[in-house]
């Protein structure tokens, strides 16, 4: 401190903390807006209350429902599945796209750019509402399998109860697959060409070269599409509530859902808080361990 | 260039076309759909025969698409300018100054980039109503300031971490005020970023569903998105009006992303690798 340059004016004497001023503002919405509510979320969490009339404690009480409730169980397995969808399939077609086009210039990418990110920008509502209706009766889907020739396979696919889930599952594959391919492309792009020309000078083959060149070039945009995917998987409500609001039966059911039901039509406020505790704590605890493990040791 | 490197070169445009396709085909297929005569059954992509756009003009006026595209507007502008300046001042502090504990400050801010609208809607609702403040914009849009606050502050303190800390010297020197400092010769210079992170607010703010279904119940309230997922409760039968009124829902943030292409891609890619 004492080497700073002396500040004339209105600065003397001014203590440290003053630049907090400047925080305050977005501090107090953050907090009263944001942070004070998950707080009171685990709060409510601790009771049973209909919204209506005094709760009552009940401890840990719903949070060993939650355990115990096949519904309430289901849905968590339900987001987990939708992981494999939302997350896995995005990064093994994004990584594939990236492998193969890494060494290459790449002419004409402005184009797909624009047509990857559409699906990023627009409300997931009406992807949603888009989705339901390729998937319908008279839609593309059945359309297409008609055209090949597999008619017997068309199907109300978000009504059948094999298949809802999976069906929910790749409209989030539509939706996130360009976002991690334009992540590890412009990722790549600060790979030293010179590296690949060693790697071919050395032998080594497209996988070799994959393995050894590009993909621990993208060690950081690996760890952020993991972290941007699951945790729109685990936290998804728009996509689900528009195409099958859960059902058929509970086969599509995520936790997102189960919050808005059992606190606004069910009047379990209190089972409902502890579920979204849960949710909270396992996006916070599987991005932490996302970004733990991507941290390159040194 | 041998040939594998080429047939390499050729399968990965391929498949970056192949999905390319798969992305368009539901656009098109609800942009044909909406053409279609009202009322009558689609089957999937139909090229229609004779192009009617009136279905627009059912799904604006007699569906009440004009009043849910206003009522998101008047969100996004109270969320917009808000979340900029709050998130330029914020940033603007942690950023450039010697704060003490400002790390600490800041990794709490970022820590808020996990919170799914989830975790806080429940009691926001119960505390809200008692405040009367549900029904109401005014509460939706001071929990979208507190929701985007978190990459707000970090994407402006990111961008003043990386302004020359010469030229804020310079100025403290000549006796200008910190506040002097951030107007007159930071907030020139931060144009890009503030552009991008407006961009990115309004389309949060703009796509925004499970917020204002728990905030806002009273349906001729809704939002955009909000109205067209009642909507599709209710009609479900009419496609081409449907189909009219998701091409509405879309097509402010469709018209914003194709003007200002450059800045929501930056955004969308960087905003993700810095944090």
């Amino acid at each position: 401190m004492a080497s700073r340059p002396p500040v004339r004016g209105g600065q003397r004497g001014r203590s440290p903390w003053h630049g907090y001023v400047y925080v305050l503002p977005a501090f107090a919405v953050y907090f009263a807006f944001a942070v004070l509510p998950a707080l009171h979320t685990a709060y409510l969490s601790l009771f049973e209350w209909d919204g209506v009339t005094l709760g009552d404690w009940v401890g840990l009480g719903n949070y060993a429902e939650i355990l115990r409730d096949p519904v309430l169980r289901r849905s968590v397995f339900n987001a987990l599945v939708l992981v494999v969808f939302f997350s896995f399939v995005p990064i093994v077609l994004g990584l594939l796209s990236t492998g193969l086009l890494a060494r290459h210039r790449r002419p004409g990418m402005g184009a797909y750019r624009f047509l990857f990110m559409l699906p990023q920008v627009v409300p997931l509502v009406a992807v949603g509402v888009t989705w339901r209706w390729l998937y319908g009766d008279d839609g593309v889907v059945n359309q297409a399998f008609g055209a090949v020739g597999l008619d017997g396979v068309t199907r109300a696919w978000l009504g059948d109860f094999g298949v809802a889930l999976i069906a929910v599952g790749l409209v989030g594959t539509w939706v996130l697959s360009g976002l991690c391919m334009m992540l590890f492309l412009s990722g790549v792009q600060k790979v030293d060409p010179s590296l690949y020309e060693a790697a071919r000078i050395d032998g080594a083959g497209p996988v070799r070269e994959f393995v050894s060149v590009t993909l621990p070039h993208l060690r950081g945009e690996l760890a952020v599409a993991m972290t941007v995917t699951t945790v729109a998987a685990l936290a998804s409500f728009d996509i689900v509530y528009v195409t099958t609001n859960g059902g058929p039966g509970e086969q599509t059911t995520v936790p997102g859902l189960l919050v808005y039901r059992l606190a606004f039509s069910e009047g379990k406020v209190g089972l409902a808080s502890a579920l979204a505790v849960v949710l909270g704590c396992l996006i916070l605890g599987i991005v932490y361990l996302i970004n733990r493990l991507s941290r390159p040791e040194s | 260039m041998n040939t594998v490197a080429r047939s390499e070169r050729w399968s990965g445009y391929a498949l970056l076309t192949v999905i390319a396709i798969a992305v368009v085909i539901p656009f098109l297929s609800v942009f044909l759909a909406s053409l279609q005569p009202a009322g009558t059954p689609v089957v999937g992509l139909t090229w229609p025969e004779r192009w009617s756009w009136d279905n627009y003009g059912t799904a604006w006026s007699v569906a009440g698409f004009s009043d849910l595209i206003r009522h998101s507007l008047v969100i996004a502008v109270g969320v917009v300018p808000a979340c900029l300046v709050l998130a330029t001042s914020a940033g603007y502090a942690l950023g450039t100054m010697r704060l003490p504990g400002s790390n600490a400050v800041a990794a709490f801010f970022i820590a808020g980039l996990t919170i799914p609208v989830e975790l806080i809607v429940v009691p926001l609702y119960f505390d809200l109503r008692s405040l009367g403040l549900t029904n109401s914009y005014l509460g939706v849009i001071l929990v979208e300031i507190a929701l985007f606050m978190p990459f707000g502050v970090f994407w402006m303190r990111t961008h003043f971490r990386s302004t020359p800390v010469s030229l804020v010297e310079a100025a403290r020197i000549d006796g200008a005020s910190s506040a002097t400092v951030l107007v007159r010769i930071l907030l020139p210079l931060a144009r890009p970023s503030l552009t991008t992170l407006g961009l990115l607010v309004f389309m949060w703010s703009w796509n925004q569903f499970l917020l204002v279904l728990v905030l806002i119940q009273d349906t001729t309230k809704h939002t955009a998105p909000a109205g067209l997922g009642f909507f599709v409760g209710q009609n479900s039968t009419d496609i081409p009006t449907l189909a009219a009124g998701t091409i509405i829902v879309m097509l402010p943030i469709l018209i914003l992303f194709v003007v200002f292409q450059r800045s929501f891609i930056a955004g969308l890619l960087q905003g993700a690798t810095k944090g």
